[in-house]
């Protein structure tokens, strides 16, 4: 009988693969993993708290460094919640040119989530082709807000700039490129034995599992519930778009991956729409007096992020600043599954599961 | 003039001459080296899309390998604490040691080769096998969980793969009746041996990649895993000398590839005019363009299947392999 030991190994703040500052304390017996015990907070700023202080439209930009690869859609949702409140009416133009940035910001992020994943599954081309085309997304996006991640574009009751001469033809020309592009990872990497071996039937959770532990985006879709906010609560302008929801039932890091490749696909289906439909003429900013002060009151709208359901509370006493400001960080929720995935996987599939999950560490931290 | 250096009375000239051809053996295989990983960061850089190095030594960085060796040959020697000094210290020396050793046998050309051994095959598969243990030993005595791990899963994998590695050869053995790889090459002049065993050249490939730790099967030091796997404690040149082992055996690998199965130094018909040793060169680089080519774009495989593929996969097709083999000569040949 060989006699083992316990092993305490602690993964990051400091590896690799952690993506970003995440830290997780493993009890380990040879690679099996006994216990694991997630330790986050390096990189909280307090968002929440800071924004009890500040102007409305001062918020906006401590919102991008949330979820930094997804910056526009974090960008929405406070501009949402306060244009809720508010009962503003937002110009056409103003809508499509939110909902182009947040589904460009949306395949942005889902590029980087898959270069980065394969790059943790030990592919390493992959990650270079996927920000390939991530870079022209952000190059995209630099034109029309002068800034690569953190955007500050969106303002409530529309978006700071007006898309500068030809970009929506950039836009339309992107869409074609991007499935071409797609269809080269298809190939290069889904039918890959290695990979499918790698990700099929790992970090199995069910249905029930999934909903108890709130969570969200392609880590709930990937388990047969069909949910998505743009769907099945609509808001901005996406009840005028036709596009599916991608739901796949085994639950495992293989049902996530290919749910948020096709979930890619269908951004592409609403960019190429809204492109179609972009209105030719108009405002792109609402009419707001100079400082936003909602009415006293509270409101909390939720919208779909690339990873999951974000959703902002205000509580407001019609001043200036917000009295308390609540996100609901998808990310932050998501994560709540891992330690109970972990048991029993050895040290590879921990790299497998932790990264199918698709964090943000600025989001977890908040 | 080696046979005749080997059989004369031993003297201090002989040392001399012997040291001289060391030494020059030595220069050749690092100058492989610092092209090879040239090449590979090149090669990577061409299908990712990107330049590689192109900055010191002109537009190809033809010295950025030189400067990078530098830098690690000038960097401080730090070693941790808590690890086994006299341990840590002699790991390196226990890896690289043998990676040089091998390349004794391989025939380079018909009169490039530093000992005609009867047994040459079996003394490279028994020399490489102690590099095992100084990565082993690396990987325990930095006394570092990460690199625990790393060196346990070097020992596995290595000795794992090292079964249906030797036993793929068998078929070549069989065909040239002989362990000696000079009589391998000359049995390869009509036919080459990767047309008569092919499972044999299919499993030796996999089994040689594996052997070399290198993508799919770089566990030991998996970068997103381990950080750095069995050599997470080292830095400066004791690095480099894992690093230099690595790419010594792949140069000893790709060669000894050729060697048993390309047909070594052998030229293709009507070709003959062209010196044996361009066609080594030839033969051999292709395979380690495949090695690299193979990097660019597979997954890393898991320990467990890393395990489950060797015994299960490697294995039974090498023992089919001596089988087919025997029977292709007996009905063929």
């Amino acid at each position: 009988m060989i006699r083992t030991e316990e092993m305490l190994l602690n993964v990051g703040p400091q590896h690799p693969s952690t993506h970003g500052v995440f830290r997780i304390v493993l009890k380990i017996d040879g690679e099996t993993i006994i216990e694991a015990t997630p330790v986050i907070g390096y990189l909280h700023r307090g968002t929440e708290k800071l924004a009890e202080n500040l102007q409305y439209t001062q918020i906006i930009p401590y919102t991008d460094r949330m979820d930094y690869l997804a910056a526009m859609t974090n960008n929405y949702v406070i501009c949402h919640a306060v244009e809720t409140m508010m009962s503003l009416e937002i110009p056409e133009r103003a809508e499509y040119l939110r909902v182009i940035v947040m589904e460009l910001g949306r395949i942005a992020s889902h590029l980087v989530w898959f270069g980065t994943y394969l790059l943790d599954i030990g592919a390493m081309s992959p990650f270079l082709y996927a920000f390939r085309e991530r870079e022209a997304i952000i190059n995209m996006l630099n034109e029309i807000c002068g800034a690569r991640l953190t955007f500050n574009y969106m303002r409530v009751g529309g978006v700071k700039w007006d898309a500068p001469d030809g970009w929506i033809e950039k836009v339309r020309d992107f869409v074609p490129y991007m499935r071409e592009e797609l269809a080269g990872y298809h190939d290069l990497v889904t039918g890959n034995e290695i990979f499918l071996n790698r990700v099929k039937g790992i970090g199995y959770y069910s249905k029930e599992e999934a909903l108890d532990y709130s969570l969200s985006g392609a880590n709930l879709r990937c388990t047969g519930t069909s949910w998505d906010l743009r769907k099945d609560e609509p808001y901005s302008i996406y009840d005028r778009f036709d596009f599916d929801v991608p739901v796949f039932h085994t639950g495992d890091a293989w049902a996530r991956y290919q749910c948020r490749m096709q979930e890619i696909e269908e951004s592409l289906k609403i960019l190429e729409q809204a492109v179609e439909q972009f209105p030719e003429e108009g405002p792109v900013m609402a009419k707001v007096p100079r400082i936003i002060k909602p009415p006293k009151g509270e409101a909390f709208v939720r919208i779909e992020s690339p990873r999951g359901e974000i959703g902002c509370y205000i509580a407001s006493e019609g001043k200036k600043e917000p009295y308390r400001l609540k996100f609901r960080r998808p990310s932050f929720y998501n994560l709540q599954i891992l330690p109970k995935l972990l048991v029993g996987e050895n040290i590879s599939n921990l790299i497998t599961i932790l990264g199918g999950i698709d964090i943000v560490l600025g989001e977890v931290d908040g | 003039m080696m046979e005749d250096l080997l059989y004369a009375q031993p003297g201090w000239t002989h040392v001399a001459i012997f040291f001289a051809l060391g030494a020059a053996l030595l220069m050749t295989v690092l100058g492989f080296v610092t092209y090879a990983i040239l090449a590979e960061r090149k090669v990577l850089g061409f299908m990712q899309m990107r330049t590689g190095p192109n900055r010191v030594g002109g537009r190809f960085g033809l010295l950025q390998t030189v400067a990078d060796v530098f830098k690690l040959l000038i960097k401080e020697d730090t070693i941790p604490k808590l690890a086994d000094r006299p341990l840590f210290i002699l790991a390196p020396v226990i890896a690289f040691a043998p990676a040089f050793m091998v390349l004794a046998t391989i025939p380079f050309s018909e009169n490039m080769q530093f000992a005609d051994l009867g047994v040459g095959l079996l003394y490279y598969v028994a020399i490489s096998g102690i590099s095992t243990i100084g990565i082993l030993m690396g990987g325990w005595a930095s006394n570092n969980k990460y690199s625990l791990l790393g060196g346990m899963r070097a020992a596995a994998q290595m000795i794992s793969y090292e079964i249906p590695l030797v036993i793929s050869v068998i078929g070549v053995i069989l065909f040239a009746g002989s362990l000696n790889l000079n009589d391998i090459v000359r049995g390869q002049e009509n036919i080459a041996y990767i047309f008569l065993t092919p499972i044999g050249f299919f499993v030796f490939l996999i089994s040689s990649i594996a052997e070399l730790n290198r993508t799919p099967f770089d566990l030991p030091e998996a970068e997103s895993e381990l950080v750095a796997g069995y050599h997470v404690e080292y830095s400066g040149f004791r690095w480099a000398f894992f690093m230099l082992t690595e790419y010594v055996y792949l140069f000893a690998m790709a060669s000894l590839t050729t060697v048993l199965f390309l047909g070594g130094w052998m030229p293709l018909p009507f070709l003959g005019f062209i010196p044996g040793m361009l066609w080594f060169g030839i033969k051999f680089s292709l395979v380690v363009f495949f090695m690299i080519w193979i990097r660019g774009t597979l997954p890393r495989l898991r320990a467990d299947q890393l395990m489950g593929f060797a015994w299960k996969v490697l294995l039974p097709l090498a023992l089919l392999n001596i089988f087919v083999s025997a029977a292709v000569k007996e009905l063929f040949l």
